[in-house]
C-alpha cells in the first residue's frame, strides 16, 4: 500500500519534471533581511518575476537582521558561496563598495547585460547614497525611508498646542507644555540616536558630518560634526534631559513603542514606522518634517535616506548577471514601484512612480506617507546632504551614540562628547582606510 | 608488595588518548592558533586584502583608553556576578537540602533558568526593567526612583549583573546541592551533639567540606562571566550607556562582528585568553591550597 503510493508519487514527479521545459533555468539567489509583511512583499516580487519570464528564477532567502544578512554574505563570499544579490543596509555601503572584486557595480551590470538603464530616472536623493561621486550607481536601492517627526495630535490638542511645531525651539516649547499637561516622563524623544541627531540633523541643516562630501568622495574623509551648530543642539538636549522634557530612548528603535503607548507625544524616528504606528497607536497621529533651527542659514535643506539596497556579488557567470539585470529592470517598472510604495510605506525609487502616486491622489488620503518624500526633495542636495559614506559605519553609529549618552548623562559637556565622538570615529576611519585600498 | 599491571604495548596509551586529543586540538588549539595568527594581520571584512602588520593590532589596542575602561568594567562585572551567583546559590542550596515538603518542585524550579538561552534571558529582563515599558520599572518609578538604565551606567550594570546572576544561579545551585548531599550526616550530628548551632555547623563543617565544589564553581563561574555573558549584554544594553557595560568579550564581539576589524578583534581575544589562563593558573596555585579534599 505504502509502496504503491510511493510509486504513484514518483510517477507524478517524473511526469512533472518531463512537462517542464528541457532547457535549464538560471537560478538567482537573493538574500534579504525583510521580516513580517515586508517578507511577503519580497516573496511576491520574486514570484511575479519568475512568472513573467521563463529563463530565470529568483530564489529569495531570509538571512536574519541587517547585520546578520551582511555578515552571512561576507562569510559566504570568503567561503566562495556568495549569493547573486544581497540586501545590505545603508550603513554597510562603504564596506561593500570598498570590496572591489567582491561586488559588481550595478551601472556596469546593466551596461554589460545591455539592459535599458537611465540613472536620471531614479530619485537623486535616494540613488545619491549608493552612487560614486561621478554618479555611477553601485547598488540598487530597494527599501528606503527617512527620519520624520511623529505627532500625537490628540495629546497636542489637550496640551493646548494649536500647531504642529516646525522648528526646534517650537518643539522644545511644545515639549514643555506637554510635560506640564501630564507627560512628566517624556516631552519628546526619538529612536536611532546617531541617525537622528547627527546624520539627519547635519544634512537637514546643510552642515557637513565629514569632509569629502561626508565621505562620498573618498575614504580619506575626516569627521567634522563637532561644529557650533551641533554643540548647541546637544547642549539643548542635555538641558532638557535633566527634567525629562527630552528623554533619551536608546540607540535603536526598541523604544518606538513610547509613541504608540502615548507616553511621548512627539517622537522622531523612521518613516518606515508607519505600518507599526497604524496598527498599534490608538489615537489620531500624523507625521511632520524634522524640526530645524531657523537661525541656521539654509535650513531646512533636505534629509537623507535610511533603509537598504541590493548589491550584486562579483565572480558570477554572464548569463546569471543578465538575469539579475532583467530583475532590476522589472523592479524599476513604474506601476510596480508605485504599488510597492503604497503597500509597504517605503519610498518609491523612480521619479515616474512618485509622480504617478501624486497623480493618483494617494497622498491626499495618506499625507503621512508623503512627508519623507517632501523632506528628501525639499531642495537640490548639496555636498552635505547627498548622503554619507563612512567605513565601519555599523559600529561607528554605536560609538557616536556612546558619546551622546555620556553627554546626556551629564558625564561630559556637549563639546567634549562631540569632540570625543569625532576623534574616536576618525581613528576608526583611518583603520578602515588602510584596509580599503 | 604491591602488584601492578603494566601494559607493555607502548602504542596503546596514546591510542586511548587520541579521541580526547583530537577534540582538544580541533576545538581549542586550532582555533586558538588561528586567533593568534589573525591578530598579526590586517584584513578587510571580505578577506580580499591581507597584510602582515606584526604587533600593530596590539599597540593600537593598548593605545585605546576605551580598552582599559572595558577591563575595569570586566573586573567589576565578573566579581559581582561570580560573588552574587555563588553566594545566592549556596543559600538556596542549603535551604533546599533541608527536609522540605515540596523539595522536588522547589529544586526543579530552581534549575529551570539554566535552560534559558542568554539572549532570551536578556530579553526577559528588558521586559521587566525597561524604563518606560517594564513591568517592574513602573513600581520603581512610583517610588520616585529615577530608574534609567539607558543613560545611567550603574543602573545598566545592575541590570546585566542581575540577568547574568539569575542565569547562573541554577547551575551553581545544582552543584552545591550535590555537594551538600555528599557531606556525611554523622559529622553534622556529632557537632550538633557537641553543642554547635546551625551557623557554627555551617562555617566549621559544611563550608570546608564543600570547598572542592566551591573551588570548581569559582573556576567555572569566572570562565562563564568572561565568555558566556555577551549574549545577555548584547540583548540588554548593547554595551551602553557610554560603554558602561562593555566588557572585554563584548568588545571582541563588537569590533569583530559589527566593526569588521578582524585583526583588532583577534588581538583582543588573545589578550583575553592570556588573562583567563593566568586567572585559572592563579586559582589552582593559591586558592586550591585552601581546598580540603
Amino acid at each position: 500500500m505504502a509502496l504503491r503510493q510511493f510509486g504513484a508519487a514518483v510517477a507524478v514527479t517524473v511526469a512533472l519534471a518531463l512537462a517542464t521545459p528541457a532547457y535549464a533555468v538560471t537560478e538567482i539567489q537573493w538574500w534579504h533581511a525583510m521580516t513580517g509583511g515586508n517578507n511577503d512583499i519580497v516573496n511576491k516580487l520574486a514570484e511575479d518575476f519568475n512568472a513573467s519570464q521563463s529563463d530565470y528564477k529568483v530564489v529569495p532567502t531570509f538571512k536574519g537582521s541587517y547585520p546578520d544578512t551582511m555578515n552571512a554574505g561576507i562569510a559566504a563570499f570568503r567561503a566562495g558561496t556568495a549569493p547573486h544579490i544581497i540586501q545590505v543596509f545603508e550603513v554597510g555601503t562603504a564596506t561593500m563598495m570598498s570590496a572591489t572584486g567582491a561586488i559588481k557595480p550595478v551601472y556596469q551590470l546593466m551596461k554589460d547585460a545591455g539592459e535599458p538603464f537611465d540613472p536620471k530616472a531614479y530619485l537623486p536623493a535616494i540613488t545619491g547614497y549608493y552612487s560614486t561621486s561621478k554618479g555611477d550607481m553601485l547598488s540598487f536601492p530597494f527599501n528606503s525611508s527617512s527620519t520624520v517627526m511623529w505627532i500625537n495630535k490628540d495629546e497636542l490638542k489637550k496640551a493646548g498646542i494649536a500647531e504642529i511645531p516646525k522648528t526646534w525651539p517650537e518643539v522644545f516649547d511644545a515639549a514643555k507644555k506637554l510635560k506640564a499637561a501630564g507627560h512628566t516622563t517624556c516631552g519628546f524623544s526619538n529612536a536611532w540616536a546617531s541617525w537622528v541627531h547627527i546624520e539627519q540633523f547635519s544634512a537637514w541643516h546643510n552642515v557637513p558630518i565629514g569632509t569629502k562630501a561626508n565621505g562620498l568622495d573618498g575614504f580619506d574623509t575626516v569627521l567634522t560634526f563637532n561644529s557650533p551648530v551641533h554643540v548647541k543642539h546637544l547642549e539643548n538636549l542635555i538641558e532638557l534631559q535633566k527634567d525629562k522634557t527630552y528623554d533619551y530612548a536608546g540607540r535603536a528603535n526598541a523604544s518606538e513603542n513610547r509613541f504608540a503607548s502615548g507616553e511621548c507625544a512627539i517622537f522622531l524616528t523612521s518613516s518606515g514606522y508607519y505600518a507599526t504606528a497604524k496598527s498599534t497607536a490608538k489615537f489620531d497621529f500624523t507625521s511632520a518634517p524634522m524640526p530645524y533651527y531657523p537661525d541656521v542659514q539654509g535650513a531646512p535643506q533636505n534629509s537623507i535616506i535610511g533603509g537598504a539596497s541590493l548589491w550584486v556579488m562579483g565572480g558570477k557567470k554572464p548569463e546569471e548577471y543578465k538575469g539579475v539585470a532583467k530583475f532590476f529592470t522589472f523592479l524599476s517598472a513604474t506601476d510596480r514601484q508605485a504599488d510597492l510604495h503604497q503597500k509597504s510605506g517605503y519610498l518609491p525609487i523612480t521619479k515616474a512612480a512618485y509622480e504617478k502616486t501624486v497623480k493618483d491622489g494617494f497622498y491626499e488620503k495618506n499625507p503621512t506617507l508623503q512627508t519623507p518624500l517632501k523632506e528628501l526633495t525639499n531642495k537640490e542636495p548639496t555636498e552635505n546632504s547627498r548622503g554619507l559614506r563612512f567605513g565601519n559605519m555599523v559600529q561607528m553609529r554605536d560609538l557616536w551614540a556612546e558619546e551622546l549618552e555620556a553627554a546626556l548623562a551629564g558625564k561630559k559637556t556637549a563639546k567634549e562628547a562631540l569632540d570625543a565622538a569625532v576623534s574616536r570615529g576618525n581613528a576608526m576611519l583611518r583603520t578602515f582606510e588602510k584596509t580599503a585600498k | 608488595m604491591e602488584k601492578s599491571v603494566v601494559f607493555n604495548n607502548k602504542l596503546l596509551p596514546y591510542l586511548l588518548l587520541i579521541p580526547q586529543l583530537i577534540i582538544t586540538f580541533v576545538f581549542f588549539y586550532w582555533p586558538a592558533s588561528q586567533a593568534v595568527w589573525q591578530s598579526f594581520l590586517r584584513e578587510d571584512a571580505f578577506g580580499l586584502t591581507s597584510e602582515f602588520v606584526g604587533l600593530e593590532n596590539y599597540t593600537s589596542l593598548f593605545a585605546q583608553p576605551e580598552y582599559y575602561a572595558s577591563m575595569l568594567v570586566t573586573v567589576v562585572f565578573s566579581s559581582l556576578v561570580a560573588a552574587l551567583s555563588l553566594s545566592i546559590a549556596l543559600l538556596f542550596a542549603t535551604q533546599a537540602d533541608k527536609n522540605l515538603k515540596a523539595a522536588g518542585t522547589y529544586k526543579t524550579l530552581m534549575i529551570w533558568p539554566y535552560a534559558v538561552a542568554p539572549a532570551v534571558a536578556g530579553v526577559l529582563w528588558i521586559f521587566m526593567f525597561h524604563p518606560s515599558l517594564g513591568t517592574l520599572a513602573k513600581p520603581l518609578r512610583w517610588m520616585n526612583f529615577d530608574w534609567n538604565p539607558l543613560l545611567n551606567g550603574n543602573h545598566a550594570m545592575a541590570l546585566v549583573v542581575m540577568a547574568a546572576v539569575w542565569k547562573q544561579i541554577s547551575y551553581n545551585f545544582l552543584f552545591f546541592l550535590a555537594g551538600l548531599q555528599s557531606i556525611p550526616k554523622s559529622v553534622l550530628e556529632a557537632s550538633a551533639i557537641d553543642g554547635a548551632g546551625p551557623l557554627r555547623r555551617f562555617w566549621t563543617i559544611t563550608f570546608p567540606l564543600l570547598s572542592p565544589t566551591t573551588f570548581f564553581l569559582l573556576v567555572v563561574n569566572v570562565v562563564y562571566v568572561f565568555f558566556d555573558t555577551f549574549g545577555i549584554i548584547d540583548a540588554v544594553t548593547g554595551g551602553g550607556p557610554a560603554g558602561a557595560t562593555t566588557t572585554m568579550v563584548y568588545k571582541v564581539f563588537a569590533d569583530g562582528r559589527l566593526g569588521g576589524d578582524l585583526g583588532g578583534s583577534a588581538a583582543q581575544s588573545v589578550v583575553l585568553m592570556v588573562i583567563v589562563i593566568g586567572l585559572t593558573a592563579i586559582q589552582f596555585k593559591y586558592v586550591e591550597r585552601k581546598v580540603q579534599y
